[in-house]
């Protein structure tokens, strides 16, 4: 199992409980959308797997290691193995595409290194291969918010992958985008996934986008989960039980779509 | 609906713009108080007219003096003195904004812990509180006469005016972009360089410009108490009675702020 979570607890110190003893697991190279009501504690439980938000109990196992033991170095370098991508993308907007890129070795070179941008040739070259592979080469020296909406989320992509990344958090990667670029952002994160063997907890808003591109779809409402199974047996029911009642009959993928959806999934 | 019982028309005819002050009472005490405390105020104020009548006849021949400015007689006095001015501006706005960083740092709510915030904030108060004369007395005082002393009131000025803004700006950043490189594992040193530092560098960059440009006006005044710089060579000919001098001494430094201002604002419309 790359990612054991285990009763994990966030109480924020408003008093709100976000996340309420959560049991998951996730093997390797599986891709998970994590959906549920805003608010139901999503972003809250990636972001207690890295550690941006303290969990307030429980314990996150990444790979056999107790991230939630970690002190701030060793943290640290475990961070370097969790990608992540946001939903407003979270360039350093004066940065160039490439500066932006090469942060994501941040975790791996010295400041000074990075301070001058003194950065390994093979790192440089990864930069622009992955660059290359999401169509981006040709703007490596833009900065960062000459960008559109689907270039900047393509180079927040390629930034997690700078990390060399087991798993991916991804927090509502198509928030921002239109109905179309947010197929291909989802397209290209499954894709790179199975390119790369790398599994991805994707926070999503759109039940008909997780249903397409995840097999397994864990639902979370008021911190807990409510649903966890693969995206074919997303019901009605299931959705009712994770969102409220609503009439849920043109949400749910129709079956003859789901050999398509499938393909487009591998 | 009540689309049918609803009158919109009566309801823009009774439509009023929300005012400033919500609450009546409140609003027409606030405006009879203003003007109540104008008008108290106008009627203190006493005016002895015929020694402003003198005066101005004082302060005709005072500004005669002025005239023809004298650039050539204690040319190297001015020369000198505009030289260390300059001296100090520079010293003492690198000095200050070197000091100034780890003071922003400490005092930005969303980096320090609050012990932290609170010693820092502390600092950026003293050093506003007191106006650079005052600085400048004590460091006189401290040091003696001559240009270190007006030196470090500068320095110790820009950090408190350099410190609070930068704060304030480090406050503002947009958190996302320092949360997307926390999480690739970085150092809390490349987190600053990287996700804090992009965001602020316009802004530090503006300031320094600006802030140069009020040290040289600052340093010409330093020098009435004794702090060094073109203030002592001024100071220098208004007590030897010699106002032509003086003269050419605020034509220089007119110039020059006017120089200083134009680079300063120049250079921030460049960073924006």
């Amino acid at each position: 199992m790359l990612l054991t979570i285990e009763g994990l607890t966030k109480r924020y110190p408003t008093g709100d409980l976000a996340l309420d003893k959560v049991d998951l697991q996730v093997p390797a190279g599986q891709v998970m959308a994590l959906i549920g009501p805003s608010g139901a504690g999503k972003s809250t439980l990636i972001r207690c797997v890295n550690r941006l938000v303290e969990p307030s109990a429980g314990r996150v196992q990444l790979d056999g290691v107790e991230l939630t033991a970690l002190g701030s170095a060793a943290l640290r370098r475990a961070r370097r193995r969790m990608g992540m991508i946001f939903q407003e993308y979270a360039l350093v907007e004066r940065l160039t595409v490439m500066e932006n890129v090469l942060s994501g070795r941040l975790g791996y070179v010295g400041f000074w290194a990075s301070w001058f941008r003194r950065f390994p040739r093979k790192d440089v070259e990864e930069a622009f291969r992955l660059l290359d592979r999401v169509g981006l080469a040709h703007m490596a020296d833009k900065r960062a918010d000459a960008l559109s909406g689907g270039q900047r989320q393509r180079v927040g992509i390629v930034r997690a992958l700078m990390q060399d990344p087991k798993l991916l958090l991804v927090d509502e990667p198509t928030a921002s985008l239109d109905p179309k670029t947010s197929r291909q952002i989802m397209r290209l994160i499954v894709e790179l996934c199975a390119e790369r063997g790398l599994a991805a907890i994707i926070n999503i808003h759109d039940v008909a986008l997780a249903q397409q591109f995840a097999r397994r779809i864990v639902g979370l409402r008021a911190g807990r989960i409510v649903f966890d199974g693969p995206a074919e047996e997303l019901r009605a029911e299931a959705l009712t039980d994770i969102y409220g009642e609503e009439d849920w009959s043109q949400t749910i993928r129709p079956a003859e779509e789901e050999d398509e959806a499938a393909e487009a999934a591998l | 609906m009540s689309a049918t019982t609803f009158d919109a028309a009566a309801a823009a005819r009774a439509w009023r713009p929300p005012p400033l002050i919500a609450t009546p009472w409140l609003r027409y005490a606030v405006y009879l108080g203003a003007l109540a405390y104008a008008l108290l105020a106008v009627s203190t104020i006493e005016v002895n007219w015929t020694r402003a009548a003198e005066g101005v006849e004082r302060a005709g021949r005072f500004l005669g003096g002025f005239f023809p400015p004298d650039f050539i007689t204690k040319r190297s006095d001015i020369l000198e003195g505009l030289l260390e001015s300059l001296t100090m501006t520079v010293v003492a706005t690198g000095l200050g904004i070197l000091l100034s960083i780890p003071v922003a740092l400490g005092a930005a709510r969303n980096l320090a812990p609050l012990p932290v915030y609170l010693f820092c904030r502390g600092i950026i108060a003293i050093s506003r509180t007191f106006q650079e004369i005052i600085i400048a007395i004590v460091f006189v005082a401290m040091l003696g006469f001559g240009p270190l002393a007006g030196t470090l009131t500068l320095a110790f000025a820009t950090i408190g005016f350099m410190a609070k803004l930068i704060a304030e700006d480090i406050e503002d950043i947009q958190a996302s972009q320092a949360e997307a490189v926390r999480a690739t594992g970085s150092s809390w040193f490349q987190l600053l360089a990287w996700g804090v530092l992009p965001q602020v560098r316009p802004r530090l960059i503006g300031l320094s410009a600006y802030r140069l440009d009020i040290n040289f006006r600052e340093s010409a005044v330093l020098g009435l108490v004794g702090a060094g710089g073109i203030g002592d060579t001024l100071n220098t000919s208004f007590d030897r009675y010699e106002f032509d001098t003086a003269a050419a001494v605020l034509i220089v430094i007119i110039v020059i702020v006017l120089a200083c201002e134009y680079a300063s604002g120049f250079i921030r419309r460049k960073v924006q």
